[in-house]
């Protein structure tokens, strides 16, 4: 009967994705967010944007994506709400969500705080300069942001189709910096029943790509796990587990000082940040348990989808080109 | 259970200290946030800026937003906290603050155990934290 049940859930959430990207009523909320939406009540949109964080929430889970990549693009595609104020929630939504997974990750082990430390510190420094000259880029012109959030995005898709992880890389030898550091360790894979000893190698080359991850997370408020297990895992040759976690502990520090600059300069409306917070957690919580029985492969798709469609949508409205409405 | 997987499952005790404020810091959070919002919505705490005219607004950038509500930014809500929406960033800063108050404790758990590099890398980014949320980064832009 649960089985039965969650199969039910399987094909709602597919249709709901699917609705909300081809019907009419999608169409509406593009239509209505491109004039403002102003002839509403005040609490439309709020109640909308609840719904619809957690439909994100549940996706996001079972796609294995950070729910700001998805919020930032959608939200600021479909719902009346200027660029600024998409930006600051993303950040506080991806931030809220980093936070609540970081303690269970922490305390198994998996989560490797001598490995998060000193990327961490390299990433937020960026991040601040990087929302900075978000704002800045902004004030100037929006659809500067716009075309380039859009690109990033289609750029974050691509990634996600052709990266192939590594679910224990090879490190034959640790380097200098990796060494100085200490960043090695050991953790239990649960799947496999054996302990995994991991040392990281192309310690500053990985050191080095945080500074444009940083920078990004900053500039576009979409927290950045999308690019930190690619580096973590790829390049400096961390374990996936480990990296998938530490990535998503990363994000509650990088996430963190993007955050303050945007929250002091009022980008965070509570009206707006409140239902995405609490939608998206909500959310995230039901995709925890989905996960089971789910197909997270055919998901993980039609999320790629997804972002490729808000990206490009975001470009052509960047570049004022008009062809997707 | 042997011993090398007893070693495998044993977190450090700073990260153990780190999960256990985490667990705390996050969950009153967003208790806070709940009861605020619902103290926002319902009135009973009126806003400083009417819920209509934000609808009417927030296709606006930032600048303008604030411009045209005369609404605080940096750390000026503090002043306006008997009103419902400002009231709101309690919750909102509690979330922001928690990696500042866990990276305190990691640092005095560094420096008793005389991990020098890492107390630096600790003191660092409590150090970036602060400085971005004292809101001397980016106010050019008002």
């Amino acid at each position: 009967m649960l089985n039965k049940f969650f199969n039910t859930m399987n094909r709602l959430i597919f249709s709901s994705m699917v609705l909300v990207l081809t019907s009419p009523l999608g169409a509406f909320a593009a239509d209505q967010a491109a004039t403002g939406g102003g002839d509403k009540p005040w609490w439309f949109w709020p109640s909308i944007l609840f719904v619809f964080c957690f439909v994100l929430g549940v996706l996001a889970v079972m796609a294995g994506v950070g729910g700001a990549v998805l919020y930032v693009p959608l939200v600021s595609g479909f719902f009346p709400f200027h660029i600024d104020f998409v930006r600051g929630v993303g950040l506080m939504v991806a931030l809220a969500g980093a936070l609540a997974a970081g303690p269970g990750l922490l305390r198994r082990n998996l989560a490797n705080l001598r490995l998060a430390l000193p990327v961490a510190l390299i990433a937020s420094a960026f991040s601040v300069v990087g929302a900075v000259i978000g704002l800045r880029l902004s004030a100037l012109d929006p659809n500067i942001i716009q075309a380039c959030l859009g690109a990033t995005i289609v750029g974050i898709a691509a990634l996600l189709i052709f990266s192939k992880n590594s679910e224990k890389p090879v490190v034959t030898k640790q380097d200098a910096i990796g060494m100085a550091l200490g960043l090695n360790g050991l953790y239990w894979d649960e799947g496999a029943r054996e302990s995994v000893e991991w040392k990281t190698h192309r310690t500053l080359l990985g050191l080095f790509m945080f500074i444009l991850i940083g920078l990004l997370a900053g500039m576009f408020g979409l927290g950045a796990g999308w690019a930190n297990v690619p580096v973590l895992n790829l390049m400096m040759g961390v374990p996936l587990k480990v990296s998938v976690a530490t990535s998503k502990f990363l994000l509650s520090i990088t996430d963190t000082s993007a955050a303050w600059i945007y929250m002091n300069q009022g980008c965070v409306i509570p009206l707006i940040g409140i239902p995405s917070i609490v939608g998206l957690m909500l959310g995230s919580l039901l995709g925890v348990k989905l996960l089971a029985v789910a197909k997270p492969k055919m998901i993980r798709y039609l999320v790629i989808l997804m972002l490729l469609f808000s990206g490009l949508k975001a470009l052509d409205k960047g570049l004022g080109l008009g062809l997707l409405g | 259970m042997d011993e090398r997987e007893k070693l495998a499952r044993r977190a450090s005790k700073e990260q153990i200290i780190y999960a256990n404020i985490l667990v705390v810091g996050v969950w009153s959070s967003i208790a806070i946030m709940g009861i605020t919002y619902f103290l926002y919505l319902s009135n009973i705490m009126p806003p400083y800026v009417d819920l209509h005219t934000i609808t009417t607004l927030w296709g606006k950038g930032v600048k303008e937003y604030l411009e045209l509500t005369h609404s605080p930014h940096g750390w000026g809500w503090v002043y306006f906290l008997n009103k419902g929406d400002f009231l709101n960033y309690i919750g909102f800063v509690l979330l922001a603050v928690m990696t500042i108050i866990c990276y305190l404790v990691l640092v005095k758990g560094y420096l008793a155990k005389k991990d020098w590099l890492y107390t630096g890398i600790a003191v660092l980014e409590i150090v970036v934290l602060s400085l971005a949320a004292s809101g001397l980064f980016g106010s050019g832009g008002h």
